[in-house]
């Protein structure tokens, strides 16, 4: 390889491909049938800055060359980012947010507009994006979810998040069964905000 | 009292061991080999290949033997072992123009460049039982050369040079639908229906063709060319800059010349409609090649109606693999099912003889 | 990426082929893995999913089969039942199929099981939140008998028009006096979309309402995934005046005397002898080790 971040790309990626790869999706498979609760997630590997563990074992664990990936601008301004992730998963990198499959976010309060990615459509609204956002906090007070996966209500909150992230997790329920899919990231752990949960004010 | 019949593990295990020991037959005869397989029962091992979607004559040959002569068993045993190999990357479109050919007919012209070449054809043998096969011989000795493979031009072209037949869809580039990699959904294109009739169930494609021979979506085809042959298939590696031969594989290929009337935009000229088989598989190609142009109603501006019309209906069909395997699933236990229904009729009956009896007294 | 061969098949003068752990191979799995979120985010929608051909026919379980390979890990406690049952003939070959290509533990007991593979039943026993329910599903379009063409159910769904089950529900009281649906009966999910729940009897439908298990339907030939997070209400479809109901059982199992589960019925003879025994095999036995006996039972010290 000639590429320029050829070297920072061969940072390690899973240590097994193939158990810790079913680890990370079975925390992100309960963290969405699940809403708001935290579900471990122990990343073994060592992905370029600003890239964290944890969403660097979310992206490999379900991204490959089926799968674009946007990058937020603190991501796509580090090249090795974009190597790692064509390197371990074998994804391409688009700047399109509308053709992404999975969008990474390092930085969730200055995220683009959610509309901006593939909603799905009303025959196949499986056909849309899942936000993966780092986050460095997750708490059980701040919101509160309701929705399937949840027993009643439980109390809901993670730092940083977009400053008018209720109104758009409201306008993201208004669209379903359309809409995007948010996992949450960092701290140790995934948590999982469907199209299908209702975000309040707690 | 009573107990439950148990040991379904034991049952399996020995009913998997008599399924061997019927498979091996006499023990006192010479277990059959691959290579007799692959050079005997030839066309077996090409319909294996054909709706199994994977050409290795080697494998194919393990599958006819493993299930006994029973090619639908086959063809699922080298599907299930096709969908586990890696993918490398994807050939060049093989180009049939360049065929070196075995076998190869048209019915539309007495001679062509090239000229017509039987093959090895069951076509004008006399349909009688050979008892001389029976034992050890059959040995036939052939002219030297005349087995020889041959490129030749293909008739459709010929036709194409004057404008007569609608001309192949042009190659865009893009990467086209892969119906091994990605769910289908209706509509389909061009590329969908190549890939799912190529797999298809020969008698179900065949008993489709036939139909519209008899009136059910007439198209008044002829048959073109069909040649058998030798077509190399390569491989562009980036990385190398260059493309690299990966060998040869043997296919049957069946242009049908339709008929069109043409239309407001379009000067009269002749469809087609295409089949594509590995191995020699002629009736498969025809019929491939027939329900193929049936299922273009649309596009051609024909009446629909007919059964080999029905995109969705033939495409969801076709599938041997998927057929059997629904088709016989009914001999699994559904007692729970049956109990449902059982209590529902019972009660059912039950509130019947209640009200007749009401209104008898 | 590295496949982890821990399982081969002798060829003998062929070489060895090697397969991957719960045989899928790692871009097969991410596919279906990728599927199962987007179902989960919308219950009770059918994702499509490109379903590959797996070693045992389709219609034997291969779209349960390849959800199940795809969320298996090394920790799980695998379960597969088949008519309730764990040891009929089917179950017994998928269950020997993932202890193969898996290694994987497995059990019986529905309590201990983190997964469970099922055809036509939902186990007696209460499941638990770390649990996932894997249904087998021949058939995952609740309008293909009213509608067989993919075309036009994709669109009732995407316009949530359900009104033609109604109308055959409906049409089913006025003929018979019965909804003769009996299994395979529809639900409404999470207020949204209707949903075949695959071929369990109505008995059990009760139960998948605000279930804390997460339930996941395979098809396989049918290329459809969908699922039902944990906690999410589960309506059967029915009418003010012929509420759903399910069937009622007029005697306990013979063998270990439950009542309010579903029975086999069970032929004795050929005079008319028959008795109702528990579809769940690993309740039965659980209960008749606990000490209960049914009227054909035998205590438990005795049958030991």
């Amino acid at each position: 390889m000639s590429h320029p971040a050829a070297a920072a790309a061969l940072s390690a990626g899973f240590d097994d491909p193939v158990f810790d790869a079913q680890a990370s999706f079975r925390a992100a498979m309960w963290a969405l049938a699940r809403p708001g609760r935290v579900e471990r997630l122990d990343a073994r590997l060592e992905p370029p800055a600003p890239l964290s563990r944890e969403a660097a074992a979310l992206a490999l664990a379900l991204c490959d060359y089926e799968t674009p990936i946007w990058l937020d601008a603190p991501l796509a301004a580090a090249p090795a980012v974009g190597a790692f992730l064509r390197f371990h998963a074998g994804a391409p990198i688009v700047v399109d947010p509308g053709a992404a499959r999975f969008a990474l976010i390092a930085d969730p309060r200055g995220v683009i507009d959610f509309t901006a990615f593939p909603q799905g459509s009303p025959d196949y609204p499986d056909a849309s994006v899942t936000l993966i956002l780092q986050v460095e906090y997750f708490g059980k007070s701040g919101l509160v979810l309701e929705g399937p996966g949840i027993q009643g209500t439980d109390g809901f909150d993670a730092a940083p998040l977009p400053a008018d992230f209720r109104a758009r997790m409201a306008a993201n329920r208004a669209l379903f069964p359309r809409g995007v899919d948010l996992l949450l990231a960092g701290a140790g752990g995934v948590a999982g905000l469907p199209r299908s949960v209702i975000v309040k004010e707690g | 009292m009573y107990v439950a019949a148990k040991g379904g593990e034991k049952a399996i295990r020995n009913a998997h061991a008599l399924l061997g020991k019927r498979r091996r037959g006499d023990a006192g005869l010479p277990s059959i080999t691959l290579d007799q397989i692959a050079q005997q029962l030839t066309l077996a091992v090409d319909r294996v290949m054909a709706e199994g979607s994977l050409y290795d004559v080697e494998l194919a040959s393990l599958a006819v033997k493993q299930a006994r002569g029973d090619l639908i068993e086959a063809i699922f045993l080298i599907r299930a072992f096709r969908t586990t190999l890696p993918r490398f990357g994807n050939s060049r479109p093989l180009d049939t123009g360049d065929m070196l050919v075995r076998r190869r007919a048209s019915a539309t012209y007495k001679d062509l460049p090239g000229g017509q070449l039987l093959g090895p054809t069951f076509d004008y043998t006399h349909r009688l039982l050979d008892t001389s096969l029976g034992g050890e011989g059959g040995e036939h000795a052939v002219e030297t050369g005349s087995d020889a493979p041959l490129a030749m031009p293909r008739v459709t072209d010929l036709l194409g040079q004057e404008g007569l037949i609608e001309a192949a869809p042009e190659d865009d580039g893009s990467e086209p639908f892969d119906i091994t990699r990605a769910p289908v959904s209706f509509p389909v294109d061009r590329a969908t229906r190549l890939q799912t009739l190529a797999r298809g169930d020969e008698g179900y494609l065949l008993a489709l063709g036939y139909s519209t021979q008899r009136g059910y979506a007439r198209s008044h085809p002829f048959v073109g060319e069909i040649r058998f042959g030798d077509v190399e298939v390569v491989l562009d590696v980036p990385e190398l800059g260059f493309e690299v031969s990966l060998g040869t594989v043997q296919v049957t290929e069946c242009q049908m010349v339709n008929q069109f009337k043409g239309s407001a935009e379009v000067p009269p000229q002749f469809t087609r409609g295409y089949g594509l088989v590995f191995g020699q598989c002629e009736r498969k190609a025809m019929s491939m090649a027939l329900v193929e142009r049936a299922l273009r109603w649309q596009e051609l501006g024909e009446e629909p109606g007919s059964p080999a019309q029905d995109e969705e209906f033939v495409l969801s069909h076709c599938d041997n693999v998927q057929a059997t395997g629904f088709v016989e699933h009914l001999k699994l236990p559904h007692y729970v099912d049956f109990q449902a229904e059982l209590d529902l009729v019972r009660r059912m009956r039950a509130e019947q003889a209640a009200q007749m009896k009401e209104a008898a007294e | 990426m590295s496949a982890q061969p821990i399982s081969s098949m002798p060829r003998s003068s062929m070489p060895d082929i090697t397969y991957n752990f719960a045989y899928l191979d790692e871009q097969t799995k991410r596919m279906i893995r990728r599927a199962i979120l987007k179902a989960i985010a919308v219950p009770g929608y059918q994702v499509p999913f490109a379903a590959r051909e797996m070693p045992m026919p389709y219609g034997w379980g291969t779209g349960g089969v390849q959800v199940t390979a795809a969320v298996l890990g090394p920790q799980d406690v695998l379960k597969v039942i088949d008519q309730g049952a764990d040891d009929t003939t089917n179950a017994v070959a998928i269950r020997g199929f993932f202890e193969k290509t898996a290694r994987v533990a497995t059990t019986t007991a529905t309590a201990e099981a983190t997964v469970i593979q099922t055809r036509h039943r939902i186990p007696e026993t209460a499941l638990n939140e770390n649990q996932i329910l894997v249904y087998q599903v021949p058939i995952p379009e609740p309008l293909r008998f009213l509608e067989p063409r993919e075309t036009e159910t994709r669109q009732l769904h995407a316009l949530a028009e359900y009104g033609l089950m109604h109308v055959k529900l409906y049409e089913d009281i006025a003929r018979h006096g019965h909804i003769a649906t009996t299994y395979a009966y529809p639900v409404e999910v999470a207020g949204r979309y209707v949903m075949d729940p695959s071929p369990i009897p109505k008995f059990d439908n009760p139960k998948m309402d605000d279930c804390p298990a997460l339930q996941l339907f395979g098809a396989g030939r049918e290329k459809r995934i969908y699922a039902i997070p944990p906690h999410t209400r589960v309506r059967s479809l029915d009418f003010e005046d012929h509420p759903f109901k399910v069937q009622h059982f007029a005697k306990p199992c013979a063998l270990c005397a439950a009542t309010g589960v579903y029975l086999d019925e069970v032929i004795l003879d050929d005079k008319g002898g028959r008795m109702f025994v528990c579809s769940d095999t690993d309740y039965c036995n659980t209960r008749q080790a606990q000490g209960h006996v049914g009227e054909l039972g035998v205590p438990a010290e005795d049958a030991a």
